[in-house]
């Protein structure tokens, strides 16, 4: 890791019977969350104009702009390297924002730690390591409800309802687990907290065509359900078939802006990213 | 021919002080184990957290021992091991503050934390030498035998006795009581859970809302305890020297990699492994074999397989087989 930050740096040691790197977190932009302002009016949740990148690291989004209506799914789609998680990450405080900012529900949280934001009311999935793999499917639930001083029972009992096959998998190590089931226990560990948005890193990355269908089935009747959805997809035609909006971003800019179906129409957008 | 006589000697010699020595190496190597899982680096200075908090124990128990206090037959130790252990926690827990958190901040490598804590277990090491000084200490008190080998010759009518000493009985009652606790706390409570999480997935803990550094927190208190908790039992057992701790360090390491790091289970089975290897390889056998094998057949030398001067041998040994050839440990601990 060049990352400029000698501590980063391991010096080429390998040897797990001293160091384990195993889930070692990554470096965040803030320690200590800073003041909310706020700020009416707007959508329910958007990233203004952000602009920024890793730690000391050049910019890789530029101006991008992401929002989500209440009852809505927003989907991010574009090329490999577009920024599409990154402007995830910057949604959900994770990259270091360097201007522009992020309201949610009429405040502004730019200033506002990851863990703040859950607080907030923000539940994010991200693409990999997404689940506690060493605990049962049950305790991952429980962790996901962490925040919550109140009986999550009940909240437990929809996502089972949800996700059938978690029930029935509930005393089994999560790492045990196929991939699409999961991405179920990721889905449903951030529905646990009862969030107010829910973001998704591709959420179908890694299943089969048919493990797909069904996860879509399942975030549209989550949507249904009257949680907002921003989901970055790698799926582009599928993704904006259910999209209410969609974004697509190219090097770290907004490329096209529209609804789903509309996008899907635009014959530019069609010959660039949907393969004609 | 003479087989009970034999097993008594063997119980007495052998099976009896290295399951005393397994319980104190297996809550070593479970403070090692927790700060490897949770905080991903290997505490070097586990032995001087262990000889630190085994030392505010032993100052304890002088000021009741000087205030006439006493538990009777037990050692006014176990007394005094509630306030070793908050010492041991209130001394890690600064030692947190100054140096680690700076680290973990810095999101550094754990390789580094490694030497930092080789720094730490420098420093530890002069604090108590400055205290107590690096003689040795003896510090128990009560009643030294539960079944003393007169006592046990005279009921039996044997040749051999078979002694059991309070600090043995007591070491293996505390170690069951605490690993029990441990157990029940990582597995069902919801702050061992988070502890669990988030040594699975430090981002997703996060995620999650759990806090990390209450989480780093809550270890090193558990991991203070279980030191204190070990080198007590150890300190009554032999006695306190501020050097043995030190090099405790080693059969504690060989334990906790021989089941496998980062698993609970595999520290308590690797800490029994370590002690009855060495426990039975530095042990003159003549004695037992003389009762065991038919008359006139009793070997004339000691039967020892290895002095007691190379102990550590042994753990060295067994540390490098294992990682030769299975890296991963018994119970498939995190490191390859």
């Amino acid at each position: 890791m060049t990352n400029g930050n000698p501590y980063q740096d391991d010096r080429g040691n390998k040897d797990r019977s001293i160091t384990n790197p195993a889930g070692q977190g990554s470096p965040m932009p803030r320690s200590k969350s800073g003041k909310v302002t706020s700020a009416p009016g707007g959508p329910f949740l958007i990233g203004e104009a952000m602009t920024g990148g890793y730690g000391k690291g050049p910019d890789i989004l530029h101006e991008c702009t992401i929002a989500v209506e209440r009852g809505e799914i927003a989907v991010i789609v574009g090329p490999n390297g577009a920024g599409k998680s990154t402007a995830m990450k910057a949604v959900f405080g994770m990259l270091d924002v360097r201007s522009g900012r992020v309201l949610l529900d009429g405040e502004d949280i730019t200033a506002l730690t990851p863990q703040d934001r859950v607080i907030k009311g923000m539940g994010f999935v991200p693409q990999t390591s997404n689940i506690f793999t060493s605990l049962t499917v049950e305790e991952n639930l429980e962790m996901g409800a962490f925040i919550r001083t109140d009986d999550f029972r009940d909240t437990m009992t929809q996502v089972f309802d949800l996700f059938p096959i978690l029930k029935e998998k509930r005393r089994q190590p999560a790492g045990e687990l196929s991939g699409g089931q999961r991405q179920q226990v990721a889905v449903g560990r951030a529905l646990m907290t009862k969030p107010k948005v829910l973001m998704l890193d591709e959420p179908t990355a890694g299943v089969s065509p048919i493990v797909m269908d069904e996860l879509f089935d399942r975030i549209i009747e989550v949507a249904r359900t009257g949680i907002p959805i921003l989901m970055v997809e790698q799926n582009a035609r599928q993704a904006l078939e259910i999209a209410d909006k969609g974004y697509v971003l190219v090097q770290g800019r907004n490329a096209f802006t529209d609804t789903g179906k509309a996008l899907m129409a635009d014959p530019e957008v069609r010959k660039s990213f949907l393969g004609g | 021919m003479d087989l009970l006589n034999a097993i008594i000697t063997l119980a007495n010699f052998v099976i009896i002080p290295a399951i005393a020595y397994g319980s104190q190496l297996a809550l070593g190597a479970l403070g090692v184990t927790l700060i490897y899982g949770i905080l991903r680096f290997s505490n070097f200075a586990h032995g001087d957290t262990m000889a630190f908090g085994t030392m505010v124990t032993i100052l304890f128990t002088w000021l009741f021992q000087s205030w006439g206090i006493s538990l009777g037959p037990l050692p006014t130790a176990l007394l005094a091991l509630p306030l070793g252990i908050a010492g041991c926690a209130l001394f890690v827990l600064m030692t947190d503050r100054a140096v680690y958190r700076f680290y973990r901040a810095q999101k550094a490598k754990p390789v580094i934390l490694v030497i930092v804590s080789m720094g730490v277990m420098f420093i530890m090491n002069g604090v108590v030498r400055f205290i107590i000084g690096p003689n040795d200490h003896a510090f128990g008190d009560g009643e030294r035998f539960i079944i003393s080998a007169r006592t046990f010759r005279e009921m039996t009518g044997l040749q051999e006795g078979l002694a059991i000493r309070t600090s043995t009985g007591i070491t293996v009652i505390t170690a069951i009581i605490v690993v029990a606790v441990l157990f029940w706390f990582l597995n069902k409570t919801r702050t061992g859970k988070s502890m669990r999480a988030y040594s699975d997935n430090e981002d997703l803990a996060l995620l999650s809302g759990i806090n990390p550094e209450r989480v780093v927190m809550v270890t090193w208190i558990i991991v203070a305890a279980l030191a204190t908790v070990a080198g007590t039992l150890y300190g009554l057992d032999k006695s306190f020297k501020a050097f043995t701790y030190f090099q405790l360090l080693l059969p504690i390491f060989a334990s906790a990699i021989v089941g496998g790091l980062g698993s609970p289970v595999g520290a308590i089975a690797g800490g029994f492994v370590i002690a009855f290897s060495e426990v039975t390889i530095t042990y003159a056998w003549k004695k037992v074999l003389v009762y065991a094998l038919p008359d006139g057949m009793g070997p004339d030398g000691l039967v020892q397989l290895l002095s007691t001067d190379y102990k550590f041998a042994v753990s060295f040994i067994i540390l490098l087989v294992v990682l030769l050839f299975r890296p991963t440990g018994l119970f498939k601990g995190k490191s390859v």
